[in-house]
């Protein structure tokens, strides 16, 4: 699986970025391969309207299967994710991406 | 002669302010009365006026035509409010964030997003004597003030042209939908209180009135409340303070009643015959205004 992270810095120990639309990076690490990436969303401090649907489209590029965030996305990049097929776990917030994943893999993080 | 009463910080008492303002303008005078604070208009509860009828307002926003489209994703290229969005083989189009600049429509080379009408309010509009109050109203869940402002404005312009005194109650804030409401206005009255928290967001509104290039000038609410940093501030930056409204109990037991207060309190009735005296003195003030039919 190719999952995706929204974080505030680029590895492992990096706090997860609790908002989706607005997130500073996405961390993705494909567990297939064992390897991770990195993909700057700070542009989209930029744009007044429309960072949600902006940022997801972004991520479906990356072809990530699943989310995993802090608050969840909103309405707008919600529907755009939906129709992706992504699937989607928040309740990150607080955590480091390394956290997120192993609550991830526990099965303590919610589905959205 | 339009006159928008903004404040920056919201509670300062642009309601209190244009409802009186207005009131006791038309006891003397032709006068519209605007509320252009279409998430949550209150002017409302202050007049007492006959409805004259209410007209549904719309705004266009693009729908997409699957069996035109080719997916070459120029829409989404020039949107610039992230109001489109291509997901495989599908144009997803998020109304709320449109801005209805019709550039997917236009741009379009199959002409697969043509625009339709879409509802977002109403407007209301009444009469009382030399009274004509417009208000308008967003429906619940629609996201965008400025179309529904504009779209008044442009009623007020039309209904009542000529040498009206027009006063527009703004929103609060420095954002668009204050922008729409203030940029044609040939006065702008800030209305603040005497507290830091006053200050910040006067002062925020008055860095967005240089900006617009607005005439404005101050009034104090609540006067005694706080400190004397607004009015250094206003000194400081060379901006008349037109009048002052007492911070009195009594004031806000008649607000909260509904009812307008220069024919109970003295010291708005002062307040307003300065404020009135300040606008009648403008050069403009008496003539037909240009543009306006």
């Amino acid at each position: 699986m190719k999952i995706a992270f929204t974080s505030k810095g680029k590895d492992w120990d990096a706090p997860i970025d609790p908002r989706f639309g607005r997130t500073e990076y996405f961390f993705i690490y494909d567990e297939a391969s064992g390897g991770s990436r990195i993909v700057d969303n700070t542009d989209v401090t930029y744009e007044a309207h429309g960072a949600g649907p902006k940022t997801a489209q972004r991520l479906f590029g990356e072809k990530a299967e699943i989310l995993i965030t802090g608050n969840g996305p909103g309405g707008n990049a919600a529907s755009v994710l939906e129709k992706a097929g992504m699937r989607i776990y928040t309740g990150a917030g607080e955590m480091s991406v390394k956290e997120a994943y192993e609550a991830y893999k526990k099965g303590d993080l919610k589905q959205f | 002669m339009k006159i928008a009463v903004a404040s920056g910080k919201g509670g300062t008492g642009k309601t209190t302010l244009s409802t009186n303002l207005a009131s006791f303008l038309a006891e003397s005078r032709e006068t519209v009365l605007a509320d252009l604070d279409v998430e949550e208009p209150n002017s409302g509860l202050f007049i007492r006026a006959e409805a004259g009828g209410e007209e549904d307002k719309y705004k266009m926003i693009p729908e997409w035509d699957a069996g035109k489209c080719t997916l070459c994703g120029i829409c989404r290229e020039v949107c610039n409010f992230n109001a489109i969005t291509q997901i495989m083989d599908e144009i997803m189009v998020f109304p709320q964030l449109c801005h209805s600049c019709y550039a997917c429509s236009e741009l379009c080379p199959r002409d697969a997003l043509p625009m339709k009408k879409q509802k977002m309010g109403v407007l209301r509009y009444f009469k009382q004597g030399n009274l004509s109050f417009v208000e308008s109203e967003l429906d619940i869940g629609e996201e965008q003030a400025v179309p529904l402002i504009a779209q008044t404005i442009a009623y007020v312009d039309r209904h009542c042209p000529g040498d009206v005194i027009k006063i527009f109650d703004a929103p609060p804030g420095t954002s668009c939908p204050v922008i729409e409401a203030t940029k044609d206005a040939d006065l702008v009255i800030l209305v603040t209180e005497p507290t830091p928290v006053g200050l910040h967001d006067l002062s925020l509104a008055v860095e967005t009135m240089k900006a617009l290039k607005r005439d404005f000038c101050v009034v104090i609410n609540r006067d005694g409340l706080g400190n004397a940093d607004v009015e250094s501030y206003c000194v400081r930056e060379n901006i008349p303070v037109i009048a002052k409204i007492p911070n009195q109990r009594s004031i806000a037991e008649f607000y909260s009643d509904g009812k307008l207060l220069y024919h109970e309190i003295s010291a708005v009735k002062d307040a307003l015959e300065k404020i009135i005296a300040y606008i009648d003195a403008r050069p403009g003030a008496g003539k037909t205004e240009k543009g306006a039919e």
